[in-house]
């Protein structure tokens, strides 16, 4: 038997030379406290969290979210949420890095408030232009394969298709989709929204998916930390599964147990 | 005295003012401060130092919980 820490050295999740001890990330919003955010980051094992980057309320005194969130184990990705273009985004990314906050960004440029899906040409530029300016970028896209291509080319770190609508907990609706994208891509597929139960992320990860981003349906779950617990083990057991190659379905039955030998039987 | 704009908003501060010294008369710890001063994000390291001037437009930006 070897040690959990064994296995996961083995196989690490590496995105942009980086080994990743977990392949759940776990997103920071929509938490009822940053308490209660913090210790379901701690159940959930994770190493990567995202934050958001808004204007400071000059008129109200909230808690610092970052003082909620150990930077010795955790590691920060800033989001671009709330870009509609790719300048907006790329404003967002270099105050990110000014900040001391980090050089790796969550790039998501979503102008449609209404279904929040990512512009795919917008995001494409802003990757471009990212990478140049040396950013490590992990876009958040689309389910489409020629997409994906197109940013790994461009130098994404990895490609982050969402599984159905942002916070809309439907799960793995891209599934065709993102199956084709785990079969082409060279860099790590993240998949990134919408999976609502450790089910969902299980099946992404038997699909092939390197790692699931998670918020919500951690977030709003009655028992926050007890969900984000279900999401790590849901995470480790799809990978397992992917890992090990399921023998796939047959159309018939087929007996476990050996067919001879019944007790009673004749000569 | 001289007029900057601070999120959005038109604010009078002392002539010579330092940004830290904005940020302590908000009561801001500049520790979790992000500033972005005429579209040029500032490093965190000389942030506080910077002297600002009549018209000077400022933002000023935390990180916040989100996914």
């Amino acid at each position: 038997m070897q040690a959990p820490e064994t296995r996961t050295a083995r196989d690490p999740l590496v995105i942009a030379g980086r080994a990743i001890s977990s392949r759940l990330l776990v997103g920071t919003g929509k938490f009822t406290s940053p308490e209660v955010m913090a210790e379901a980051l701690d159940a959930s094992g994770a190493e990567i969290v995202t934050v958001a980057l808004r204007r400071v309320d000059l008129d109200s005194r909230e808690p610092n979210l970052l003082e909620f969130i150990d930077r010795e184990r955790y590691l920060l990705l800033p989001n671009t949420s709330g870009a509609e273009s790719a300048e907006e985004a790329v404003r967002l990314a270099r105050l990110a890095r000014a900040a001391g906050l980090s050089d790796w960004i969550k790039l998501e440029v979503t102008p449609d408030p209404k279904w929040l899906l990512p512009d795919p040409v917008e995001t494409l530029r802003a990757a471009e232009m990212l990478v140049k300016e040396g950013f490590t970028v992990l876009p958040y896209i689309g389910a489409d394969p020629v997409l994906a291509r197109r940013l790994e080319e461009a130098g994404a770190a990895t490609v982050m298709p969402l599984g159905s609508p942002i916070g809309s907990s439907r799960g793995l609706k891209t599934r065709d989709a993102v199956a084709i994208i785990v079969e082409q891509a060279g860099v790590p597929v993240v998949v990134d929204a919408g999976l609502g139960a450790p089910s969902h992320a299980a099946e992404a990860m038997e699909l092939g998916a390197d790692a699931v981003l998670i918020n919500t349906a951690i977030a709003v779950a009655r028992d926050p930390v007890q969900m984000a617990r279900g999401f790590r083990l849901a995470v480790e057991a799809g990978r397992a599964g992917y890992l090990a190659g399921a023998a796939g379905p047959r159309e018939r039955a087929e007996a476990s147990s050996p067919l001879t030998g019944f007790l009673g039987e004749g000569g | 005295m001289i007029e900057i704009t601070v999120n959005g908003k038109r604010r009078t501060i002392a002539a010579g003012a330092t940004l830290g010294d904005l940020l302590r008369a908000l009561d801001l710890d500049a520790r979790w401060v992000v500033a972005e001063l005429n579209g040029e994000p500032l490093e965190k390291g000389r942030m506080t130092s910077v002297v600002l001037a009549s018209g000077d437009s400022l933002e000023l930006v935390r990180a916040v919980a989100g996914g």
